[in-house]
């Protein structure tokens, strides 16, 4: 395979690394960069574990070749969380028990964010929609849609129901 | 809301608790929402080998030849490993609580009994390598006739699907399947108002966790190896490798953790053993995952079941017999399955005092993909089949379905079809609780009822 330089943006970070033409955005950040909240449940598109942003939008890290980050922004789990501030996704997800194992948690919450950062007061159905990609065998989706809900409505300024 | 008497569970409760309806945040949730909670696959090792399984393209067939030349010349393929390689090849899970015979190849030899059997492992610098180097890999089979349904197994003239056991059920104490008697179920049946037989049957049914099964292994100092695996099974899986790999216990460590998903799917003992043998021999680090194919096609799923229930009921309500045929579909070899199987005749009368009961409850095998674990193994799908049957029968003689299940429900002291005393019953509270919540309404002859004895 053909060595490429690449030079992207991640999370707060400039990025310049040679790397295989063939390699995914996902072997990259995880394997090489040590980036591991993102996760592969599949390597094939069908589970949305590996979900992260590119310019804002959400995508499938294990279809995406590295090299098409070429000059673009990208955004995992890593950078949610403020300075050790969590977002309010991530505190709605610990409150509203929309967490188990954990393994699909990394890509729903890069999706609801997704979603909130371009619709700040989604409806059930848009949240579900958004979040149309992403498998979870622990949950039953339901705890995931409130705590999706509940975090949107914080940051519009409303008040959750817990602290 | 709802009282609930005291002397329930008394023995069993310890008034000091009081959890119920407090939530608790999981101890492990900041680390879920962070990403920072480490999965096995989230660990990095320099060196690192992938493994990649050749796998059986066919349900039953004899393996007549197996050339691994043609992948050893792959760039980046290092080693290939096959059951010649294996201290001891032949082994079962459950051989730690005396389960008997081990009847199942870590890599297959002489023979292939499930579509995706394991039989070559290919060890390479790169995934890309290793899959290049196990399509290189040639087996030649002849196919042999299958069997993929119970009941044709135990027909005379079925293939026989494992040597090991020599025929195509598990032997319980020389018996053909595990058996409850209790009374006389023909003398009941001749004396009942109706009698009613039903057939009940699910498939296989695959976790599909999350996460996929996997492991790494990587050589420690002095000779040690440790395996951070994503098992359920963590003893399990420290032993079995041992006994396989014919080594000390303190040579082998097993780091567990965090399982992206399990729901019994990641307790059998499989992909340990090879990717210890496979660092032992390369003497680099080893990552033995399953592809998310791998994952549903050949780790085990719940076991497919066929029930056959025959009840005889009075009009008054009360079941007098109960005589079940139940198959479990072990698949290719036992792992788990003697066990659930034995599990579903215990408790195949279920929570119902019936004074005359018969099971026989067969673990069978086919050339299907070895079952094992899943929540509740060996009763759940016999509880589908119960409650179904339950509300037929209640149907059958006119009876409200709640009442009915309220009069046949255990009583304290009561004997249970395979020679156990109720004790700590309380399913008619339970029934009676579930009706005033569900505003179903029950007669105040069976408002009345307990789980302790004569008050019906
Ligand atoms: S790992 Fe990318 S969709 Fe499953
Ligand atoms: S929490 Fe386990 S898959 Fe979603």
């Amino acid at each position: 395979m053909n060595r490429i330089p690449l030079r992207f943006h991640l999370n707060d970070a400039e990025i310049g690394e040679f790397i295989d033409s063939g390699t995914t955005l996902l072997s990259l950040l995880r394997d090489k960069l040590g980036l591991t909240a993102t996760k592969s449940g599949c390597n094939q598109g069908s589970c949305g574990a590996c979900t992260v942003l590119i310019n804002g939008a959400p995508q499938l890290s294990c279809l995406v070749l590295a090299a098409r980050c070429e000059g673009k922004s990208v955004a995992t789990l890593e950078g949610v969380s403020d300075n050790g501030t969590l977002h309010p996704l991530q505190r709605a997800f610990m409150d509203g028990f929309a967490a188990q194992c954990g393994f699909c948690t990394p890509g729903m919450i890069i999706a609801a964010k997704a979603l909130l950062d371009r619709n700040p007061d989604p409806d059930r159905g848009e949240v579900i929609d958004a979040i149309s990609g992403n498998i979870c065998r622990c949950t039953g989706y339901e705890p995931i849609i409130d705590a999706i809900l509940a975090a949107a409505a914080e940051m519009r300024g409303g008040k959750r129901k817990s602290a | 809301m709802l009282e609930y008497s005291s002397k329930y569970f008394a023995e069993e409760r310890n008034q000091s608790l009081h959890e119920v309806g407090v939530e608790r945040p999981r101890s492990d949730v900041q680390g879920h929402v962070t990403g920072r909670t480490q999965f096995y696959a989230d660990r990095n090792f320099p060196g690192l080998l992938h493994l990649k399984m050749v796998r059986s393209p066919h349900h039953h067939a004899r393996i007549k030849s197996i050339d691994v030349s043609k992948a050893l010349k792959v760039p980046g393929v290092v080693r290939v490993l096959t059951a010649a390689d294996i201290p001891s090849n032949i082994y079962t899970i459950l051989c730690l609580i005396q389960v008997e015979p081990n009847d199942e190849p870590v890599l297959a030899f002489d023979k292939v009994r499930y579509k995706g059997e394991q039989i070559v492992a290919v060890l390479a610098d790169s995934q890309r390598a290793a899959r290049e180097g196990a399509a290189r890999v040639k087996v030649v089979y002849e196919p042999l006739p299958a069997v993929f349904d119970v009941e044709e197994a135990l027909k005379p003239g079925a293939p026989l699907v494992n040597e090991y056991h020599g025929r195509n059920w598990f032997t319980y104490e020389g018996h053909h399947c595990r058996r409850v008697r209790h009374g006389d179920v023909e003398k009941a049946f001749a004396a009942a108002d109706h009698v009613i037989e039903e057939k009940y049957q699910s498939s296989p049914i695959e976790h599909a966790p999350t996460e996929t099964t996997g492991c790494i292994v990587v050589p420690d100092s002095n000779d040690r190896f440790t395996c951070y695996s994503n098992t359920q099974a963590l003893y399990f899986t420290l032993d079995n490798s041992a006994l396989i790999l014919k080594s000390p216990f303190h040579k082998l460590r097993l780091v567990g953790g965090t399982v992206g998903g399990g729901f019994g799917g990641k307790v059998d003992v499989i992909v340990e053993p090879i990717a210890f043998l496979a660092a032992m021999l390369a003497r680099r680090p080893v990552k033995y995952e399953f592809s998310r194919e791998e994952e549903m096609q050949v780790s085990s799923p719940r076991a497919a079941e066929r029930i056959y229930i025959k009840d005889g009921v009075m009009n008054d309500g009360r079941i007098i017999a109960r005589k079940v045929r139940l198959y479990v579909d072990a698949g290719a070899y036992s792992r788990h399955s003697p066990y659930g199987t034995t599990k579903a005749a215990a408790h195949m009368p279920g929570p119902y005092t019936i004074p005359n009961v018969w099971v026989d409850s067969h673990c069978v095998y086919t050339n299907r993909t070895p079952s094992s674990a899943m929540r509740g193994f060996g009763v759940t799908i016999g509880d589908f089949a119960l409650e179904v049957q339950m509300d037929k029968l209640a149907r059958l003689i006119g009876m409200d379905p709640m009442e009915f299940r309220i009069l046949n429900a255990y009583r304290d002291g009561d004997l249970k079809a395979h020679g156990k005393e109720t004790t700590g019953a309380a399913l008619v509270e339970c029934i009676q609780a579930a009706a005033q919540l569900a505003d179903w309404p029950i007669g105040e002859r069976y408002k009345a009822m307990s789980s302790q004895r004569k008050g019906a």
